[in-house]
């Protein structure tokens, strides 16, 4: 039996460079051993297993992993991931992506996927910076704060990628954070198991830029951040609106069951085919 | 054996040229003058098993064929000039990544909206040199209805064998006119296969430089777990930012193409037997009307051939400067303003050849009677005929 | 590929415990049977999230910042250090 903490290490690729390419302190090495005791959890083979992403900090994840891996271009992972997904449905397919490539260039790949409710993982690891490009806004930068684009603060809203993906028809939605890694552990699993569109939001530290930016310079402190601010859902329901202000609401947001596209589409090919045969 | 006649619309023959060539994966968006393609294929793959998504937007498209065939799978989408200027940043990324995959261009009027609903073939530069970058396109331009079931066979065979996109270049007319189609059967089409790779999963490496110019390539699933992505990558495809890595990388995507132009760039040729001086060189629809009015000039005892790329890109310039090599004056006749025309005056010797234009981009046909014309003015100012 | 050395020098794992590196003073025995974790300095990029965290205060920080297993006795297994390394630095010696 191989100790718990030793998973993480089988699923890395020998033959890629360690140590990994992200900032001391990054919760996106974090990420990376959630995911892959996700998927040791489930014993999913190796082989079945695609990751895809787009471009940015998060996007520089798959490599590391030991599965089939495509890291494609800014925004359109979940395209690719679709295409791989619709031509081989056995493929468990997963895609890595961040607040920026998902929700501002992507942003429309990530909402007809949600709608198809196709059977794809999206871990949208959600730092409210564009951190690979040097701190720019982003869709998720909340208003006030500084990026290097706005340097005044952000005079825009912001997304909540968890209610843009429930309104999109997306079947399972959670948000965890990189300091709450049990639930975030879980969360992915649930994902992962889930035949259907899933999003696990996962709050991350950016201290490089955001942080920095935003006087919150130090991966300790960013991560007590996210401790104090979480509020699991269930004491979320409970609790009176000023209590929940300032606060994130984390946990399973949305499960439901719905048919999902490639499960519909091979109905549509039997049915054809049956009606051939006659 | 009885083969089967049909009348088929243009687009309706990419759709079986593609079927017959092994594609099962389809992503498309629709854009007149191209949407019977996508409308054709959501009829037929799910028929035979294959796959059809209609996706939210081009870009979409494009990336879902990419990811289908890292899956294994032929994969095509059919698009025209506002949906192929989408595309492009996608298409560079198949280059990258050597990712075998076919992009049907209907050209329309453009630039951005245009003309929709008529004809142009001022796509010809952007399917040689869409995307950015440093990479060598292949694309196909067949004339006819019949031609354009064949072609798109051939371009799914290139793409296979080359693991490169390949654009199928047609027009709004060629693509929208229904003409008589043979049929060919399954076991009379040449279908070919991308190689596999012949070593276990650990000695695996996605862009090995090999012998034939082309990498074996294996899809995700059959136990080989290999990395792609769109950085310049080194053989086993992880990122690299080395000099000497980068530059044998594009070297490779450049010289499977360029040793092999002379074999990807097919011509049809019409009365150039007898060494015209006079010949006009065109592509798609014009070239029909090339071929009318080279009849007609002959009728006349006007000494004048044709000559007609099957590919735009790339251009087999050896064999082209030996068809003309006796030509004096050679008419280029396209629907824009000037794109082919750059080519030929670029790789022809003009010391011999004078390049006259015939160009037409107001959406309507260059007519044979338009070009007879121009043979004959050309013919006044001074050849020997 | 990266020749064979500088697989190893990135791969092999390094124990510090107190006693090797003569940082601290060590007086109590270890509970366990040696150190209760592993830690690749390698891969450590000395971020402080273990130091920081741990409700046993079982690590003190090196002069590189990173940690040193300065009391194992102390070390409930509670996962958390491991948990949250970003680069996958710890491994519990726990089987």
């Amino acid at each position: 039996m191989v100790p718990k903490s030793d998973v993480i290490h089988q699923y890395l690729r020998p033959k890629k460079k360690f140590p990994h390419v992200w900032c001391s302190g990054c919760g996106l090495g974090v990420i990376l051993g959630s995911m892959i005791r996700s998927i040791h959890s489930l014993d999913l083979p190796k082989d079945d297993i695609v990751v895809c992403s787009g471009i940015g900090c998060s996007s520089r994840l798959p490599v590391y992993v030991d599965f089939n891996t495509l890291h494609t271009t800014h925004g359109r992972a979940i395209a690719f991931a679709t295409g791989v997904k619709v031509a081989n449905p056995r493929l468990k397919v997963i895609v890595v992506t961040g607040d920026g490539d998902c929700l501002a260039i992507g942003g429309n790949h990530f909402i007809h996927a949600c709608r198809r409710n196709i059977d794809i993982t999206v871990i949208l690891a959600n730092n409210w910076i564009y951190g690979m490009t040097g701190g720019q806004f982003s869709p998720t930068t909340p208003t006030g704060r500084r990026g290097s684009t706005a340097p005044y603060g952000n005079i825009e809203q912001n997304f909540d990628p968890t209610r843009l993906a429930i309104a999109s028809g997306a079947a399972y939605v959670a948000r965890s954070t990189v300091y709450h890694v049990d639930q975030l552990d879980k969360m992915i699993t649930g994902a992962l198991n889930k035949r259907g569109f899933s999003v696990v939001e996962v709050i991350s530290n950016c201290h490089t830029y955001f942080g920095r930016l935003n006087k919150q310079g130090d991966p300790v402190e960013m991560l007590k951040w996210m401790k104090s601010h979480a509020m699991p859902i269930q004491a979320a329901r409970k609790l009176p609106p000023e209590k929940m202000e300032g606060k994130f609401v984390t946990g399973l947001l949305h499960d439901e069951e719905k048919m999902e596209f490639c499960e519909r589409y091979q109905q549509l090919i039997d049915e054809l085919q049956s009606k051939e045969a006659r | 054996m009885e083969r089967e006649v049909r009348l088929l619309q243009g687009n309706e023959a990419c759709v079986e040229g593609a079927i017959l060539a092994g594609v099962r994966f389809f992503g498309g968006y629709p854009i007149t003058p191209s949407t019977e393609v996508a409308e054709g294929m959501s009829r037929r793959l799910p028929q035979i098993g294959g796959r059809f998504i209609q996706m939210e937007d081009e870009i979409g498209s494009i990336a879902a064929i990419i990811g289908a065939s890292c899956a294994g799978a032929k994969s095509m989408t059919a698009t025209s000039g506002p949906g192929f200027s989408l595309m492009q940043e996608n298409i560079g990324y198949a280059y990258i990544t050597e990712t075998p995959c076919v992009i049907v261009d209907v050209q329309r009027g453009g630039p951005s909206t245009g003309l929709p609903t008529k004809v142009s073939q001022a796509d010809t530069m952007q399917a040689g040199f869409g995307p950015h970058g440093d990479y060598h396109a292949i694309a196909i331009a067949p004339s006819g209805v019949e031609e354009i079931l064949y072609s798109t066979i051939e371009a799914v065979n290139l793409a296979e064998s080359y693991r490169t996109p390949v654009v199928v270049l047609l027009d709004e007319v060629i693509a929208h006119m229904r003409e008589k189609v043979t049929m060919p059967s399954k076991e009379e089409v040449k279908v070919v296969e991308r190689r596999k790779p012949t070593v276990p999963p650990d000695w695996y490496k996605h862009f090995e430089i090999s012998p034939t110019g082309v990498s074996p390539m294996a899809s995700f699933g059959d136990g080989y777990r290999f990395n792609v992505t769109g950085l310049t990558h080194d053989q086993m495809g992880f990122p690299t930012a080395n000099a000497s890595e980068i530059t044998m990388m594009l070297d490779k995507l450049k010289e499977k193409i360029i040793k092999n132009n002379e074999t990807i760039c097919e011509f049809e040729l019409t009365e150039m037997d007898d060494d015209p001086k006079v010949a006009i060189i065109s592509y798609g629809i014009v070239a029909r009307a090339a071929k009318q009015a080279v009849m007609m000039a002959r009728e006349q005892r006007l000494k004048v051939g044709a000559v007609r790329p099957k590919a735009i890109w790339p251009l087999a310039v050896n064999t082209l400067r030996k068809q003309l090599r006796n030509v004096r004056k050679l008419i280029v006749a396209e629907l824009n303003q000037g794109q082919l025309i750059n080519m030929i005056k670029h790789h022809v010797d003009r010391r011999h050849t004078e390049i006259i234009p015939l160009q037409r981009y107001d959406g309507e046909l260059i007519t044979p009677a338009q070009i007879l014309n121009k043979i004959k003015e050309v013919k006044h100012h001074g050849t020997q005929v | 590929m990266a020749d064979d050395s500088e697989k190893t020098k990135e791969t092999s794992p390094e124990t510090k415990t107190a006693e090797e590196t003569g940082d601290k003073k060590k007086t109590e025995k270890a509970k366990h049977e040696g150190p209760p974790l592993k830690i690749f300095y390698h891969w450590c990029k000395g971020c402080n999230i273990c130091i920081a965290f741990c409700p046993q205060k079982v690590f003190e920080p090196d002069r590189d910042g990173k940690p040193i297993i300065a009391h194992p006795e102390e070390c409930t297994q509670c996962a958390f250090c491991w948990l949250h390394c970003p680069d996958m630095a710890i491994v519990s010696t726990e089987k």
